[in-house]
């Protein structure tokens, strides 16, 4: 008897490890995956860079600034490091260990402060992604020549850089501030960050007018027949429609029916909004049904009508769980990616969107872009774009949680 | 037995409320059966009964709560002040705006204990000034007997008052509308003797301007707070008089047996 | 400017409503309400036309330009057809851009800036003077007696209904765009040949004599691809779900609770994206070399990778909604098992699982509809050949994969090409809606038979 009691003792405690041990395992995930991409992260915040001597002292104004020779001045600033080198190739080749933006930069620079023409003066440059990942010791020395992106010459010259003490490593503001490019040093994800605000803008002004409304006339004025049925049965359906589906629709109705542009925020914040609509209404009617009836008959009882009713009791007291319901739907929507794809948001796009309809990607799609990337700079990039992305949804989400603990209304 | 209800029916005041052969459907089922009662002008008539009799369905058939339920239908005839309200032309939001409503259990609104009394005056757009409203809401709490208890809380949520107070802020809320008609749906049942004695008081004020329809359960209330009292069993009327006469000597032996605690 | 009209018929509409107040003439609605009829309809119909016409600007200019097109641009194809159109439309107002263009002589620069302002001219002037007479019509329509609440009540009412009904519009639109493309991608590859044929090649060739120019359209090894990566991620999914549920409802204290099912909450909120990046990254080299470590040959892209982060995205939603219905199991057969001396996993096993299995199931089928639904994953992990095979460790190419590869990118959307995204699109529609449908019936079932 005691036996089988041991042993069933010893099955409960079993089972309920395997219980436990199923969420370790989940957290466990968890923390490997936002650990993996804070390590890989690291390398995208700063970037090696190098100050070169800018000699303008021959150059005068009359030149015309946009026409000066940048280029030629940071290669001879550069190449004076290195008398020795003086195949053209080589030049070629040590030229291109610093990024390819300098040459804009310093015109930039030039065009905002035109004092510095005729001056010498020191002008920080970055080095291109592959430099840069050598200094941040990325690139392993020992694999034989042909396998590393870095031959023995460029290893000597940074080496050699390094010494003369001008490298420095410095906070990248590219990453942050920056939108997309071609070269991993200057590629930033401010520009998808802005294009995503767009498009979420669009899917709230969209679907929370249209979803808490459409919630009201269901909970409070449809008088149940076949056709609200069906309504219904349709939104609790829609909530679970794979999100490409939603991409296929805006494919072939927004853009190829009305004839809407590709790539922009107006049909993105479209497509994502019919997808967040579902979210929206059932959050609005289960927060309307937890309102007790016993407040709506007050007031129906004082000869308040049945839409006052609604816009003066029931929508106020409903609100905390209605906002709730609808971050968490922009939420969802903020982190969706796959739609977007389907209409076009997926573009290479350098500049950063302004209105509904300049061409635009967003933060998730940013990151599949990245992530696609052959550029090894771009893994620690896409990492830390990552790791802003989820921060955002977790504040996002946090900011839902507080919003209900502190507006909830008890009955 | 419909004559003697006629006899009983004859009221001293003249009748505001007039209903004949009110049927109540509750989908298929039949909840009140041919109820005719008047009601008289600036009296206290209580409505008692057994659960489940049908009292509470009466009394909301008088402000026409009962529209509110899909599966609801009423048929016969109520009229109110000699007009009939079910009338197809009759618009239920001005009907009630003549008639307050308390109910079972105290519902403030989520509002400041100000805001629930002005509600109804803003609601139907009465009162245009400020100072007026301000009148207003001191008048109906005064009226209510709640003013000096709330007079320095007015901004607070009228549901961090207790029970009893809450249940006086609705009558005060009620009357804020100046209704010619109070229906109160047992409105001491979730309350404590003591808040009930205030409210039983208060509703014996209130009979000198507004005629009072009070369902109860609890006879000693009835005889202490009206003048008339009609007894329902099984969603028929059984009989109806001066609350004296039910409680002494009613005619019927099912309101004997009642009112005797005999059952119910 | 209907906004300006519209409030500015609202004051005027109030204020003569105030004035009947002051001379104390028995108002039937308060005068917001005359305020609100009014510049309803002085705002409504007119939006309702401008949104109208914003809609169909796009179709509008495309028919507006197309006769102005040069025989010499119509002679180089549909491309440069496109481009011309869209610098034309993009320029429309501007002359000088026209003309310097090239693409359109000055007189036709001309009389097409003519006939676009004109037309603008026009639908702005409609739209004003058509706000102007509603709300003077209405207006007239005022007065003491007039119960402007009641209408103003049920053009509102109205307007809900509209915007209730936008979602069937949305169901409507899937379907019908599914079903319109789906059919004329039968009309050029067969239907048997795409449900049965077992082969998938879609890249035709650019030109017609090149090699394998008529792709083949074999959607089978995708479903099995799918299918595969189902299953991988179910087998990880649904033992880590249910037994993380049965320990959160069954064995947790509440603090415990409140610390754990965060975790549970947060891995359902990360992007699909991020899980993708993370298997391609990390799951799918490591896997590879695990693979190599015991004399495996796996693919780096192979089905378990990205099986096996799908499986973690879908743990939260096989978790929450068993922790519901497991909650919702009545304590009283709890507390009877627990009585009679069985232990808690006794209970659990042997009553409150019984009992909850609707639930779980359906929890289950949401799980795998959501799996074969989700794009990004497979988009980023899995691979693009369509191998036919069961085997987990080797390449697939999913549903999902096909449609994006697709569709992105490419502009024709007349090839068998792109339109077969739409069949698949379909397909994928119609088996995810069965399975939510059934999960949501055998939901709701089970709730009748507790409630």
């Amino acid at each position: 008897m005691n036996k089988n009691f041991s042993k069933r003792h010893k099955a409960e405690s079993r089972f309920k490890a395997y219980g436990f041990f199923s969420l370790i395992a989940a957290a466990t995930m968890l923390a490997i995956i936002i650990g993996s991409m804070i390590y890989r992260s690291i390398p995208a915040y700063t970037n090696y860079t190098i100050d070169l001597e800018i000699n303008m002292t021959e150059i005068s104004l009359e030149d015309g600034i946009d026409d000066i020779n940048y280029r030629g001045i940071l290669r001879s600033s550069l190449f004076s490091f290195f008398p020795e080198v003086q195949s053209r190739s080589d030049k070629r080749k040590l030229f291109k260990l610093i990024s390819s933006s300098a040459t804009y930069t310093l015109r930039d620079f030039v065009r905002e402060n035109p004092s510095y023409i005729g001056k010498k003066f020191y002008f920080n440059v970055l080095f291109t992604d592959d430099s840069d990942l050598f200094y941040k010791g990325y690139v392993d020395i020992s694999l034989p020549e042909d396998e590393r992106r870095l031959d023995n010459k460029e290893i000597t010259w940074l080496n050699q850089l390094d010494g003369t003490g001008r490298v420095k490593n410095k906070i990248s503001r590219n990453l942050f501030l920056n939108g997309d490019s071609r070269e991993p040093e200057v590629a930033g994800f401010w520009g998808a960050t802005i294009g995503s605000l767009i498009t979420i803008t669009v899917t709230l002004l969209l679907s929370f007018p249209i979803g808490v409304l459409t919630a009201i006339y269901l909970e409070n004025f449809a008088v149940k027949n076949r056709i609200t049925d069906f309504i219904e049965v349709n939104i609790n359906n829609l909530a679970a429609v794979p999100s490409i589906i939603f991409g296929l629709l805006g494919l072939a109705v927004f853009i190829n029916f009305f004839g809407m542009p590709r790539s922009v925020p107006l049909v993105g914040g479209l497509v994502l909004s019919l997808m967040t609509l579902p979210t929206i209404i059932i959050a609005t009617r289960s927060s309307l049904q937890s309102v007790p009836p016993s407040i709506r008959e007050a007031a129906l009882a004082m000869g308040a009508s049945e839409m006052q009713v609604v816009f003066q009791h029931l929508l106020p007291s409903a609100m905390p769980g209605i906002f709730t319901g609808t971050i968490i739907g922009l939420a969802r929507a903020f982190g969706e990616s796959a739609p977007l794809l389907l209409i076009g948001m997926v573009a290479f796009i350098v500049d950063i969107p302004a209105t509904f309809t300049d061409p635009a990607t967003a933060l998730p799609v940013q990151i599949y872009i990245w992530a696609d990337s052959p550029e090894r700079a771009f893994v620690a990039k896409t990492s830390a774009a990552t790791l802003i992305l989820i921060s955002l949804l977790i504040l996002i989400n946090l900011a839902a949680v507080l919003l209900r603990k502190r507006y909830e209304v008890k009955w | 037995m419909d004559k003697e209800l006629e006899n009983n029916n004859i009221i001293e005041n003249k009748a505001l409320i007039e209903c004949k052969n009110v049927d109540v459907f509750y989908a298929n089922q039949q909840a009140l059966f041919g109820i005719n009662l008047n009601i008289g002008e600036k009296e206290v008539t209580s409505l008692i009964g057994p659960s489940g009799c049908g009292k509470s369905t009466f009394l909301r058939c008088i402000n026409r709560m009962n529209d509110v339920i899909d599966i609801c239908r009423v048929e016969g005839s109520i009229k109110i002040s000699n007009e009939d309200i079910y009338h197809p032309d009759i618009d239920v939001v001005e009907l009630r705006s003549r008639i307050g409503m308390v109910f079972q259990k105290p519902n403030p609104f989520p509002k400041s204990v100000y805001d629930n009394v002005a509600y109804g005056p803003k609601l139907h757009g009465r009162i245009l000034h400020k100072d007026d409203l301000d009148e207003k809401v001191e008048k109906s709490l005064e009226r209510a007997g709640l003013w000096s208890e709330v007079k320095d809380r007015l901004s607070e949520p009228g549901t961090s008052l207790s029970g009893g107070q809450q249940q006086r802020l609705c009558i005060a809320r009620a009357i804020a509308i100046d209704p010619s008609i109070i229906l109160m749906d047992e409105p001491c049942s979730a309350l404590d003797p003591i808040a009930t004695a205030k409210i039983e008081e208060l509703i014996d004020e209130l009979k000198d301007n507004f005629t009072i329809t009070i369902v109860t359960h609890s006879m000693q209330q009835a005889a202490r707070v009206s003048q008339r009292t009609a007894f329902f069993h099984l969603g028929k009327l059984i009989e109806v008089g001066d609350t004296e006469k039910i409680f002494r000597s009613p005619d019927h032996e099912q309101t004997e047996a009642y009112v005797t605690g005999r059952y119910g | 400017m209907i906004i300006v009209l519209g409030l500015l018929s609202f004051t005027i509409a109030k204020q003569r409503a105030l004035l009947y107040l002051q001379n104390n003439e028995p108002l039937r609605s308060m005068p917001v309400y005359h305020g609100l009829y009014v510049s309803l309809w002085a705002f409504l119909i007119p939006f309702f036309l401008i949104i109208l016409f914003l809609t169909f600007k796009a179709n509008y200019l495309n028919y507006l330009v197309t006769p102005y097109l040069s025989e010499e641009t119509i002679s180089l194809g549909s491309e440069e057809i496109m481009y011309v159109k869209n610098f034309l439309i993009n320029n429309i107002s501007n002359l000088n851009n026209l003309i310097n263009s090239g693409f359109i002589s000055e007189a036709d620069s001309n009389s097409l800036i003519e006939k676009y302002q004109n037309s603008r001219l026009i639908s702005f002037i409609f739209v004003i003077v058509l706000s102007i007479v509603l709300s003077f019509v209405s207006y007239r329509k005022l007065s003491v007696r007039f119960d402007a609440r009641r209408r103003v009540e049920s053009i509102l009412k109205f307007i809900f209904f509209i915007f209730s009904t936008i979602a069937v519009l949305t169901t409507i639109g899937i379907i019908l765009s599914l079903i319109f493309e789906t059919l004329r991608f039968f009309s050029q590859v067969g239907f048997f040949d795409f449900v049965f044929g077992t082969h998938w090649s879609p890249q035709t060739a650019i030109r017609e004599d090149q090699v394998g120019s008529s792709g083949s359209f074999g959607a089978i090894p995708l479903f099995t691809g799918t299918l595969l990566i189902t299953a991988v991620a179910m087998s990880i999914a649904a033992p880590l779900g249910l037994y993380s549920a049965i320990f959160l409802s069954q064995y947790a204290k509440p603090k415990t609770r409140d610390f754990l099912k965060p975790i549970l909450e947060i891995l359902a909120g990360i992007p699909t994206v991020v899980y993708g990046f993370f298997a391609a990254l990390t799951v799918g080299p490591f896997v590879r070399s695990c693979g190599e470590y015991i004399g495996l040959t796996v693919a780096t892209e192979s089905a378990l990778a990205a099986g096996l982060v799908m499986g973690i995205m879908i743990i939260p939603y096989v978790s929450s909604l068993s922790d519901d219905v497991m909650t919702a199991v009545p304590l009283s057969l709890r507390d009877g098992s627990l009585a009679l001396g069985a232990t808690q996993a006794e209970t659990v096993k042997k009553v409150i699982i019984p009992a909850a299995l609707p639930g779980i199931v359906s929890a289950l089928l949401l799980a795998i509809s959501r799996a074969i639904g989700e794009t990004m994953i497979v988009v980023m992990a899995a691979g693009l050949a369509a191998n036919l095979t069961a085997n987990p460790l080797s390449a697939v190419t999913t549903v999902t994969v096909q449609i994006v590869t697709l569709l992105v990118g490419d502009q024709e959307f007349d090839s068998a090409k792109t339109l077969a995204a739409f069949a698949l699109g379909l397909m994928l529609f119609v088996i995810t809606l069965a399975l939510n449908v059934f999960a949501m019936i055998i939901v709701r079932r089970y709730r009748e038979r507790y409630e």
